[in-house]
């Protein structure tokens, strides 16, 4: 063959072979590692999944905010006011964090239905507010009204 | 009145963007070197009255003039000097002020620096970063005006600088990033000047090459600042967080890898030359991108500007115009034929060609991890966010792939390479060398850490240390070949240099990475004084607590002192941390100030959560061996790349000669 | 596939990016979608009840003291320093005949009250929301923030940050609401 045709045939197989493995690890690595939001309604109407990783949010419970004695370990409730999760973390928790404020957790659900988190996050402002957070309360309120109706 | 002749001074420079845009380019259509030099008088103005406005602007921060709205918007009395002054571009509108100047001064090194290159090619970049300096400052003037007063009633205190901006890091980090961003434009307008006048040969590259590496190291230099800053200042020990707006750094950056290697191709084979063009205005078109996505609102994310959507819509059809005209522009007269001679299998060609191959794939995978959220939420299909296991899945192995590579790179020769027996056993030796060593480091840093051996850090360190010693053998063997020793130091070119600094920072940053990555332990614990807690070989004991009251805000400042106890030996006392937990009273936020010891093989880190009961903490500590390897590593990088710009045949004098062997046959 | 068609390839990508953001853009400012703020559930609804202190007089506040007519509820607080850059035009405001209720909140009355004195009082009353109660059911995170409502009672719009003249040509004038 040709010195530049070979020089281009290998050129272009290099590349479809390149990119069509880096294509099937993207997707792979990609499938696996997509997460995606649940609103707590959602959550207690069973449409979470419990083997995969997903994330959860709302508003902090107001008074459901408690502390182990011994260790960093912590229980709340993350409410859309219509449907609460119980939520168990490990760890310090961010410098926003409080009650009655939005926040947004990383982990899984158990059997039990109650959601252990890997890492909590909290809105970094005081206008803040994670975007699934707000479109979780507006769904819920909208449906509350619809009920007192 | 100094804020309003800061203003004037803005609005002036638009139309003479304009006229720069348009009458140089009628100029060289009309072959009128006069109306053609009008460029560079152009840019000189604009850089005057733009450095000027930038001054004016200063100024009002630096005298707490809160007639200003920015002023009393971002800044306030209790600041030092040096955050009134990162206030400038600690905010949306200030920052796109400092773009712009940062854009006018490219362009007039550009026109200063650049009397070698022919006239006509000159005017049509100097018109080019015109049309892209029209867009911001119409963006500036139209949405963003940073001059804007609030004339009814000053304030006699302005709201606070954001706490997590109020901090040396942040003063230069910005400008660093902008440098970079903006300086892309360069080779992007170098790019679209070949383009229109379709002339693509290997003095083209040579021009363009010294601005693109200034412009990378920059850039490289200004993520490093960053990634230091999230490290020390967001207080929880993460150096990179693949949050979508350090990604939409990472992006003209690797764009900027490939195109610093392409062009080495371009300008000495004449070969790839289409495939640079594309990397040349993708790099600038990313850069246009980050900015976009830290400005429209689309994200949330600690580094973007609060924004309004107004603005988010005019930089969108900016970003369009920009990127879509150039990619049509591309598309219809881009080369289609690959010019340059054959080269062989195994020739430096191809290596280039494979490390391109292997920075586009990067490029991919955080451009896919970045835009799917956005992708799916645009689309209904449900929100998602891309966790950093899918990056860090993918940039393991393409890292390392890399660096293997890497390690062969400078040997291969052009057109075609010949492997002579010694050579390999040189090549086999170096590896040999390099696993020994990397044994040897693997072993002491787990006596040190009192960790277990761990075999994917031994693979990784292999393979930096192979970089390493091969390239260093490489440097050894031209030195020897020039002859005399100090004399061959200077025979060497400052380009080739550039490389083996670059090509072992990659290797240290590595290195750094892998190491922090699989060696780093972290405890979450309760701690009251006197309390202690041992994490590998280090006891972190919180001796007291006490409170400090700064200008600007209280904290709580914890002090905790650190023994090391290796193996065999007794514990004794390294350092003591202090810790803080800030309240910053303007602003009414609580931020966390780390307390870190630093070395060049280990960081030890402490930060204070939240106060659990009086007297009882929840904190924070950290042992992270090698972490500042990665910043280590992207200076050298960074040193690399500025010293390549400064070799001889990028000197004014010799830039013009005359086409050499290897010009491209004719496109048709 | 034709050489030349090759170099599109790029153009088609970029565009096929590009309609992503106008899509995102485009619902941000329609006020579909909003990465940073919540659309306070409220909109469309009448204003909580409330019972709370007039910051200036002892008398107990409900909701029977709003005004008939449409209003702007303002949330502020001394604390707040975009408030100060926003209460000149609230002043302004007030003397064209708007009326304005101040939510002061989560402050420190003498705070307030010495705030009113030095800047001017443009608030038909002040509710004193110390522990920010009705904040939480207006959905409040943040000072200062503007509510506007209409005559009958109904919250109409919501402006998260400094109330001022482009605001009110943009966002409340085209709400046609009587004032």
């Amino acid at each position: 063959m040709h010195p530049i045709r070979k020089q281009r045939l290998f050129v272009v197989l290099f590349i479809v072979v390149g990119s069509s493995l880096a294509a099937f690890f993207i997707i792979s690595a990609l499938k696996q590692n997509l997460n995606l939001f649940y609103e707590p309604s959602r959550v207690a109407n069973g449409e979470a999944p419990i083997d995969r990783q997903i994330r959860v949010g709302g508003m902090v419970a107001e008074g459901s905010l408690i502390r182990q004695t011994n260790s960093l370990a912590v229980n709340f409730i993350i409410t859309d006011f219509a449907a609460n999760v119980a939520v168990e973390y490990t760890g310090i928790l961010p410098d926003m964090f409080a009650e009655n404020a939005g926040t947004v957790v990383t982990g899984f659900l158990s059997e039990s239905g109650t959601f252990f988190a890997e890492q909590v996050l909290a809105k970094h402002d005081e206008n803040y507010m994670p975007p699934e957070v707000s479109a979780a309360l507006d769904s819920a309120k909208q449906s509350a009204t619809q009920l007192n109706n | 009145m100094i804020p309003e002749i800061g203003h004037f001074a803005l609005l002036l420079c638009l139309p003479l963007a304009l006229v720069m845009a348009i009458v140089p380019l009628i100029g060289v259509a009309a072959k009128n070197s006069v109306w053609m030099r009008f460029a560079s008088r152009l840019a000189v103005m604009q850089w005057l009255l733009l450095f000027f406005s930038f001054l004016a602007l200063s100024y009002s921060f630096y005298i707490d003039d809160f007639s200003v709205k920015l002023v009393t918007l971002h800044s306030n009395t209790a600041l030092p000097w040096y955050f009134k002054l990162s206030a400038v571009w600690g905010n949306h509108e200030g920052s796109l002020l400092l773009w712009v100047l940062i854009l006018a001064s490219w362009t007039l090194a550009v026109a200063v620096a650049s009397n070698s290159i022919p006239l006509a090619m000159k005017t049509r970049v100097l018109s080019v970063l015109a049309m892209i300096s029209v867009g911001f400052l119409a963006f500036i003037i139209f949405t963003s005006n940073p001059f804007e007063r609030s004339l009814l009633m000053t304030p006699s205190e302005g709201n606070d600088l954001n706490p997590l901006l109020q901090d040396i890091g942040l003063i230069i980090h910005p400008p660093m990033l902008y440098i970079g961003y903006v300086g892309f434009s360069v080779a992007f307008a170098f790019a679209i000047a070949a383009l229109l006048e379709g002339r693509f040969d290997a003095n083209w590259a040579r021009w363009t090459r010294p601005w693109t590496n200034v412009a990378w190291a920059f850039l490289t230099v200004g993520i490093a600042l960053g990634s230091w800053w999230a490290y020390y200042e967001l207080g929880w020990g993460g150096w990179w967080f693949w949050d979508p707006v350090e990604n939409a750094s990472l992006m003209p950056w690797l764009a900027g890898a490939a195109l610093v290697h392409s062009l080495s191709a371009t300008e000495k084979r004449g070969v790839f030359k289409s495939w640079t063009i594309l990397l040349a205005l993708l790099a600038f078109s990313l850069s246009l991108l980050g900015t976009f996505l830290v400005r429209s609102g689309i994200l949330v994310s600690v580094h973007a500007f609060a924004s309004d959507p107004e603005r988010g819509l005019f930089i969108l059809a900016f970003l369009f115009l920009v990127i879509g005209g150039s990619l049509l522009l591309y598309a219809l007269r881009a080369p289609v034929m690959k010019g340059g001679t054959a080269f062989a299998l195994i020739s430096r060609e191809n290596f280039l060609l494979i490390n391109n191959v292997l920075f586009s794939i990067s490029l991919t995978v955080v451009l896919l991890g970045t835009l799917f959220p956005l992708i799916s939420t645009a689309l209904d299909l449900g929100s998602y966010s891309v966790g950093a296991p899918y990056f860090n899945a993918m940039f393991a192995p393409l890292g390392l792939l890399t660096v293997f590579i890497m390690g062969f790179a400078p040997f291969i020769t052009w057109q075609k390479f010949k492997l002579f027996k010694h050579q390999s056993i040189q090549w086999a030796l170096c590896f040999l060398m390099a696993l020994l060593l990397s044994v040897l480091l693997i072993h002491t840093l787990s006596q040190q850490f009192s960790v277990n051996f761990n075999v994917f850090a031994f693979v990784v360190s292999s393979l930096c240390l192979w970089l390493i010693l091969n390239t260093l053998q490489h440097f050894f063997f031209r030195l020897k070949q020039g002859g005399r020793f100090f004399h061959s130091f200077s025979q060497l070119s400052l380009s080739y240099y550039g490389m083996v600094i670059a090509h072992i920072g990659l290797a240290v940053m590595v290195l750094g990475i892998g190491i922090t990555s699989i060696y780093e332990s972290q405890k979450d614990v309760r701690m009251a004084v006197n309390d202690s807690v041992s994490i590998n070989a280090y006891r972190y004991q919180l001796s007291g607590i006490s409170s400090v009251t700064a200008s600007n805000y209280d904290a709580t400042r914890a002090s905790v002192d650190v023994y090391h106890r290796a193996k065999g030996e007794s514990s004794r006392l390294i350092t003591t941390l202090y810790p803080e937990k800030r309240f910053y009273r303007a602003s009414r936020n609580m931020m966390t100030e780390a307390g870190i010891d630093a070395s060049l093989t280990r960081d030890l880190y402490v930060a204070l959560g939240e106060q659990l009961e009086p007297g009882v903490w929840a904190v924070r500590v950290h042992v992270k061996p090698f972490v500042r390897c990665i910043w280590l590593g992207a200076v050298f990088i960074a040193l690399g790349a500025i010293l390549a710009t400064f070799d001889k045949r990028y000197k004014r004098s010799n830039s013009v000669r005359s086409e050499p062997a290897l010009a491209s046959p004719p496109n048709h | 596939m034709s050489s030349r068609f090759k170099l599109f390839i790029p153009l088609i990508i970029f565009t096929v990016i590009a309609a992503v953001f106008f899509r995102l853009e485009s619902r941000i400012v329609s006020g579909e979608y909003d990465p940073s703020l919540l659309p306070s559930a409220l909109i469309g609804h009448p204003v909580p009840e409330f019972s709370l202190a007039s910051l200036s007089t002892n008398r107990q506040l409900t909701s029977s003291d709003l005004p008939k007519q449409a209003y702007i509820i303002n949330v502020w607080a001394s604390w707040c320093i975009s408030c100060r850059v926003e209460h000149s035009y609230l002043n302004a405001l007030s003397q064209k005949g708007i009326k304005i209720i101040g939510l002061n909140y989560k402050d420190r009355p003498v705070d307030a009250l010495q705030w009113l004195e030095r800047l001017g009082n443009p608030y038909l009353f002040n509710l004193s929301d110390i522990n920010g109660q009705l904040g939480l059911d207006l959905g409040v995170y943040g000072a200062p923030e503007n509510y506007i409502v209409g005559a009958d009672g109904i919250i109409r719009y919501r402006h998260v940050g400094i109330l001022d003249d482009k605001v009110w040509r943009d966002k409340i004038a085209p709400l046609g609401l009587l004032w």
